[in-house]
């Protein structure tokens, strides 16, 4: 199995087209994200975030275009792209009867992950004690959150795509969330955060692209992929693009 | 594949441990069909007893409507068809696991009306083995069948009027096979009688779980 992009590259979209039907879900977007980069996709509603995420998670089939998705192809190799991608989606993905633990549980070992890292991921999300043994039917919105970000930080991915990871979580889950991202970055993981709470991604993004209508209407760099979170480089009105990240921006 | 299979099985089969719906409404859902159908043939058990195969049958496959209907919205609730799909677990191993569980259901609720069958249309078991194979080879088919057309319909709105219709139709094999096996066991024939039925159940499983194991990942997919 050759990889279709140099393995630098965890994303690699050009011209990507994903339709559902005939109504065009991204209409031509041409991305890259190197391996370890944390990205901020901004947009306003209905601008593509989603689908985007979706595309990288092989949800979405691309209609036409070129995808790559940590090397590989995300509709020839599905399976195996999929165990190594980690999806923070709008729904939790949690089965109402099992309790935390078994809903965290089957979802890592599903994923081929292994158990022995759950136990110390759920005590990191606040999933303790009596909690743990609470049907998912009882748990709040951010509750849930918390569930999906556990089977996350267990599966521990080498891509995290995040959509709207924010919502629903307290104060202290947001903090959390945050540590949780610089934590995976400076892991060596890819981070592809779609969120409408800049403010509280950026600090944590190397790169903040916007999509429009389906397509990536302006990139900007925050800070140099290596250089530590939470210290941007550039002043957000007019960006200065750092060095050795200047061939990755691109304004359609 | 395999390892795939047993998770999917011990999660359905929890998840029903914890919701008792096949138990609670499936279930008496099959026997008030048998009641239903006393009521229908009158007071004299004679047609009753006669009539019991087809109607134990016709019991089952009504219920199992409701139990594949079950099996497919636990994956509807909170994008859970999606977590499965981003898990990378063999969508063989999802239909393989989620058709046991199916599976293990029906084998509880055919053992509920069975009993039914027996005291209510005063039917008498002769060659009770021969009842436990129909049960046995026309469960898998019926689960695996079942399966199957619970994840054609799953993506659609209409998924609930959906599924007995395209599933009915599709099991009548089922239906007709077990229901002459049946009159067999409860004539108290000889074996010999009922083994051309029991072979085209065996056919109709091995077709279904084929069929199931190559498409089930493409159907997930475009679900």
């Amino acid at each position: 199995m050759a990889p279709a992009v140099p393995s630098s590259l965890a994303l690699s979209l050009h011209d990507a087209v994903a339709l559902s039907g005939r109504f065009p879900l991204l209409a031509g977007v041409d991305l890259e994200v190197a391996t370890g980069e944390t990205v901020l996709i901004e947009g306003p509603n209905g601008a593509g975030k989603t689908s985007l995420l979706r595309l990288c998670a092989g949800l979405v089939a691309p209609a036409s275009g070129r995808v790559a998705v940590l090397g590989l192809d995300p509709v020839r190799h599905r399976t195996a792209l999929r165990r190594r991608v980690g999806f923070l989606a709008h729904a939790s993905h949690l089965y109402d009867d099992l309790t935390v633990r078994e809903n965290v549980r089957f979802a890592v070992r599903a994923a081929g992950g292994s158990t022995d890292r759950i136990p110390a991921a759920c005590e990191r999300l606040g999933l303790v004690g009596r909690l743990l043994r609470t049907s998912a039917s009882k748990l709040s919105a951010g509750q849930r959150r918390r569930v999906a970000l556990a089977v996350l930080v267990a599966r521990s991915p080498e891509l995290w795509l995040l959509d709207e990871p924010h919502a629903g979580l307290d104060a202290s889950a947001r903090t959390l969330l945050g540590q949780l991202i610089t934590e995976a970055s400076a892991g060596g993981a890819t981070v592809v955060v779609a969120s409408h709470e800049a403010n509280l991604v950026e600090p944590l993004a190397h790169r903040a692209v916007t999509i429009t209508g389906g397509r990536v209407t302006s990139e900007r760099i925050i800070r140099a992929v290596g250089e530590p979170a939470g210290e941007p480089v550039c002043d957000r009105a007019e960006p200065t693009p750092a060095p050795e990240a200047e061939s990755v921006i691109h304004v359609a | 594949m395999w390892r795939d299979t047993l998770l999917m099985v011990g999660k359905d089969l929890r998840i029903e441990a914890r919701s008792r719906v096949a138990l609670s409404q499936v279930a008496p859902f099959g026997v008030i069909a048998l009641v239903l159908f006393a009521f229908a043939l009158g007071p004299d058990r004679s047609p009753m007893a006669k009539a019991a195969p087809g109607l134990f049958w016709v019991a089952v496959l009504f219920s199992s409507v409701l139990a594949i209907q079950r099996s497919v919205s636990v994956e509807s609730v909170d994008g859970a068809r999606d977590g499965l799909r981003l898990s990378g677990l063999d969508p063989a191993g999802v239909f393989l696991g989620k058709t046991a569980a199916v599976a293990v259901q029906l084998l509880i609720l055919e053992a509920i009306l069975g009993v039914g069958v027996v005291l209510l249309y005063g039917a008498r078991m002769n060659s009770v083995w021969l009842a436990v194979v129909a049960c046995i080879a026309g469960t898998i088919g019926l689960a695996a069948a079942g399966t199957l057309y619970g994840a054609l319909s799953a993506g659609m709105r209409v998924r609930e009027t959906l599924l007995p219709f395209l599933l009915l139709p599709v099991v009548a094999p089922v239906l007709l096979a077990g229901t002459r096996i049946w009159q067999s066991a409860l004539a108290g024939g000889i074996p010999s009688q009922g083994t051309p039925w029991v072979r085209l159940l065996i056919v109709f499983d091995a077709v279904y779980l084929a069929l199931g194991v190559v498409v089930f990942g493409p159907i997930q997919e475009s679900a």
